[in-house]
């Protein structure tokens, strides 16, 4: 490559709010008063706090150059592995910006709110025909909310048999939030490690599997983007002692209109609207994390639950052995209106052909990436692939180097050092909306950073420097945090 | 389909630079008993045309002003959100961009956390503020967990004053812990009634909610030197309308220990419930222990200023089951928008907002009072109270929504001994006249 698609660009400096602020300036126009001055409770009235000033102008040019300072999928290709940033239809927002839908009180009578009912309820339909399992709860407001919400029907399934199940085995390929989500409810995380082909082995899961373990939390395809192809003999091995098996749904954008996982042994399994189902990220949230569960488990999903008769529908919360609420409401609903916009804008045979090309995708970069980068796994993998920094390492240039070099060439970087079990692990989920040309030129871009380890290797050690800052002191940054100003 | 770029063409040169026949045949590894689902059974795909229509027709069917007036709190509230929020807060670059894990293609999301901390902290009068959690209800939540872990106690109190939609979201959380959750009656003024705590000893934590469900303003203050009789309990004041504190003293000023609630007032679309955000702020020695997301300052190889994510080893991904909380992002966007919105108001902004909301609310207590509506409350309030309009007014409410008008919400819904009591919200957005005319029905 002769030269990276980076700039320096225009990028500006921009202070701090209060830096900028000056008291008597505005950005808000006040409502007219109408009503007279009340008097207040001396006792409790206090100063207001000590925000900044700032004119209309000041507030939109601070913004937009912060905004400035960001990689976005909407400026380029985003491969960070079991994130699936795919892109983000701007359809979605327009459907959640709706002023019957943005304006909606959530304590709105049933009445008179058929339609966000209606729209809840046809979700949870769709989100069943999705994965083959039977009743959906939309309320889990994130990806690790899911992940708490299927513990707590785990525990609380045990708990209607009498039973105080102690333990759940984790795989070490799993997610890393799926032990913290456990601990939770109280399951001690008992791990599991995966075998030469980076697969679940039966064996070793009959050897933990006891009548004290409440099941199994599998992620599949698991973080070396492998299907786990012994998931239904493990599912059974889990279902003989009495247990349960929970799959992460985070990966699902490789297997929609392909797997069946009720029919894979799962039980209950949490879905990532924020990546599979299109909507957008927002720097860190807000996501929405459903958790669907078998026919067996239904009476424990959380409430309320929205039904419909003849074409009436209303919220249902009798449901005595329901593991209780999860949301101050009934969700991140805003969320579930731009998946739910995704799902009708692209319809089966779309959603199915997603799936494919997501995978198609990141087979094509592992076969095309597989002679210059350490592939630990040579098999076919699904919607992300997982390479190292071990060819590089000769040359003193780290999985760390090659990230922030990419971001150079244009290019967000893949999950760094994850999974955990590959060491100096780069994995890469390209997502079904990158075209051929695109990989073609983050293919090259990586083949010369090869190049540059060999050659140059500083130029790697020394980046990024084209972005608003360089590497950043994080080790100061936690020795002495200074978290406000 | 215009999200699918690749030609079949490309298709098939990618496929053979696979070595893969057909698109079915990359998914050779999976065993054929997964494989059950052929083909997705869902509605036919809309144009987008179509979709706009359909969500139009959904959309349509919801109460919302001007063609309805909504006298909703309740832990959602209206409030304006001006345009230029609304502009920033749709850049794709804060929109699209994943959590800031490589904060040198980042810092826009980073600074703009940063000054979310800076602002909450100095809205709560706290020392320091996480970048947010899902909702005021999972931050009381875990807010109630951290207590148990500093304190290493087991027992915590919460005021019946509390959100009822909180106080099962804590029960939901607390079921399977085994630790105990007390309930803290409601005294005449409509306040907590702290009596019971004295009794109850060893406790982790007591929580109130300021204003309080009722619209009740807690005295935090008296509140707290209650609950630091004994030294070692956390007193945890929550919100589900931070714009009070543009009139009333903050959480921290007056003795909390932790302050958190909801943040949706702060430039976030009600959006019928959610997103919301959920803000936390706490004492410097919660620090440590404390759930969630921070951003940090510090600097790069050339010195300049610079922010990262921060403190990670609380966190799930490294200390995994031994992590602060399962939490693994924050509600960014919404984090933003409510620094945006704090942005556009400003110091005096506030000030003026907040008092307007109360100004508007008090004129609906007075005129309700006027027209002989009894309010049981004595204790100040913000912007939403509660009145007492008797044993079956329930048909009147019915009869009102056929005029487009939701006259409060209905408290026996949660506390069944209330019949006849509604909680009613007026803020900045409803005008005299809308008010004269609610109390004329009501009054009728």
């Amino acid at each position: 490559m002769n030269e990276t698609v980076g700039t320096n660009g225009l990028i500006f400096n921009e202070p701090l709010l209060w830096e900028k602020g000056v008291s008597g300036r505005t950005g808000f126009s006040m409502p007219r008063r109408d009503v007279d001055n009340a008097p207040v409770d001396e006792n409790l009235a206090g100063k207001g706090p000590d925000f900044p000033d700032l004119s209309e102008v000041d507030l939109v040019r601070h913004y937009v150059r912060l905004s400035q300072w960001n990689f976005s999928v909407d400026n380029g290709m985003y491969p960070l592995g079991s994130c699936t940033m795919k892109y983000n239809p701007k359809t979605n927002e327009r459907q959640a910006a709706l002023p019957g839908i943005a304006g909606a009180h959530p304590l709105l009578p049933e009445s008179l709110s058929q339609g966000m009912l209606q729209l809840m309820h046809e979700l949870s339909d769709d989100l069943c025909r999705i994965t083959g399992l039977d009743a959906v709860s939309l309320q889990p407001a994130a990806g690790a909310h899911g992940e708490l919400t299927g513990m707590l029907i785990i525990y609380a399934y045990h708990a209607a048999k009498g039973e105080k199940r102690s333990k759940i085995l984790i795989p070490d390929t799993a997610h890393g939030t799926n032990p913290a989500s456990a601990s939770l409810c109280g399951f001690a995380s008992i791990p599991l490690a995966s075998n030469e082909q980076g697969m679940l082995d039966p064996a070793a899961v009959a050897e933990l599997m006891d009548e004290d373990t409440a099941g199994i939390m599998v992620t599949n395809p698991n973080t070396l983007g492998l299907f786990e192809e012994n998931i239904t003999e493990v599912a059974k091995i889990v279902h003989d002692k009495g247990g349960l098996v929970y799959c992460d749904g985070a990966n699902m954008n490789a297997l929609m209109g392909v797997v069946n996982m009720k029919d894979s042994g799962v039980d209950v399994l949490h879905l990532n609207l924020h990546k599979t189902f299109s909507t957008p990220h927002g720097g860190g949230g807000p996501g929405a994390g459903p958790v669907c569960v078998t026919k067996a488990l239904e009476p424990f999903l959380p409430v309320p639950r929205v039904t419909e008769e003849n074409g009436r529908y209303a919220f249902s919360w009798d449901h005595p052995q329901s593991v209780g609420k999860l949301h101050a409401f009934w969700g991140n609903f805003g969320i579930l209106v731009r998946a739910y916009s995704y799902i009708r804008s692209m319809g089966g045979e779309n959603l199915k052909k997603a799936s494919q090309l997501a995978v198609l995708n990141a087979n094509y970069i592992k076969e095309r990436l597989k002679g210059t980068y350490h592939l630990p796994y040579d098999r076919p993998c699904m919607h992300e692939c997982v390479f190292t920094d071990k060819h590089q390492q000769a040359h003193k240039v780290s999985t760390l180097d090659i990230a922030k070099r990419l971001m150079e060439y244009g290019f967000h970087p893949p999950t760094v050092y994850f999974p955990l079990v590959v060491s100096g692990a780069l994995m890469i989920e390209p997502t079904e909306t990158e075209c051929k040309a695109d990989l073609d030129r983050f293919i090259e871009a990586m083949k010369a950073i090869d190049a540059e380890a060999k050659e140059n290797p500083d130029l790697l050690h020394d980046a990024p420097k084209i972005p608003k800052v360089r590497r950043l002191d994080e080790v100061a940054a936690a020795r002495k945090p200074c978290l406000r100003d | 389909m215009r999200y699918l770029p690749h030609t079949d063409a490309e298709i098939d040169e990618m496929l053979q630079a696979v070595g893969a026949s057909s698109l079915r045949d990359l998914f050779a590894t999976i065993p054929e008993n997964c494989c059950t689902l052929t083909h997705l059974d869902l509605p036919e795909p809309l144009t987008e045309w179509e979709l706009d229509r359909h969500m139009g027709r959904l959309a349509a069917s919801m109460a919302v002003s001007p063609g309805y007036k909504v006298f909703l709190g309740a832990g959602s509230y209206e409030h304006h959100i001006p345009a230029a929020a609304a502009y920033v807060l749709s850049r794709g670059e804060f929109v699209t961009a994943y959590t800031p894990y490589q904060p040198e293609v980042s810092q826009g999301t980073l600074q703009a956390i940063y000054e979310y901390q800076t602002l909450v902290t100095r809205l709560l009068g706290m020392d320091v503020a996480n970048a947010s959690m899902y909702d005021g209800a999972s931050a009381l939540a875990e807010a109630l967990l951290m207590a148990v872990r500093m304190t290493r106690r087991k027992r915590v109190a919460v005021s019946a004053a509390v959100h009822p939609l909180y106080r099962k979201v804590v029960e939901t959380y607390f079921r399977p812990t085994g630790y105990e959750v007390i309930e803290l009656p409601i005294a005449e003024d409509g306040r907590t009634d702290l009596a019971g705590i004295s009794g109850a000893n060893e406790l982790a934590a007591v929580a109130v909610q300021s204003p309080n469900f009722f619209g009740c303003v807690e005295d935090l203050h008296s509140a707290a030197a209650k609950v630091h009789q004994d030294e070692k309990t956390l007193f945890i004041a929550g919100f589900t309308e931070p714009l009070a504190y543009g009139l009333y003293k903050s959480p921290g000023s007056q003795g909390a220990d932790i302050s958190c609630g909801e943040g949706q007032s702060f430039g976030i679309p009600r959006s019928y419930g959610g997103p919301g955000l959920g803000m936390f702020a706490a004492k410097q020695e919660c620090l440590r222990q404390m759930p969630g997301r921070l951003v940090g300052k510090t600097t790069d190889r050339e010195g300049r200023r610079g922010f990262v994510l921060t403190l990670a080893t609380r966190e799930q991904h490294i200390r995994r089951e031994k992590a602060t909380s399962n939490i693994c992002s924050n509600q960014g966007l919404c984090a933003t928008a409510a620094a945006v919105y704090m942005a556009a108001l400003g110091g005096t902004g506030i000030r003026q907002l907040a008092r307007l909301n109360y100004d508007k609310s008090e004129y609906l207590k007075k005129s309700l009072v006027e027209a002989g509506v009894s309010i049981p409350f004595s204790a100040p309030t913000f912007n939403e109270f509660t009145a007492d309009f008797g044993q079956g007014f329930d048909t009147i409410w019915k009869a009102l929504l056929e005029k487009k008008i939701v006259a409060g919400f209905p408290l026996s819904r949660y506390y069944p001994e209330m019949a006849g009591r509604y909680l009613l919200c007026a803020t900045e957005t409803q005008s005299k006249e809308d008010i004269d005319a609610l109390v004329k029905e009501v009054s009728a």
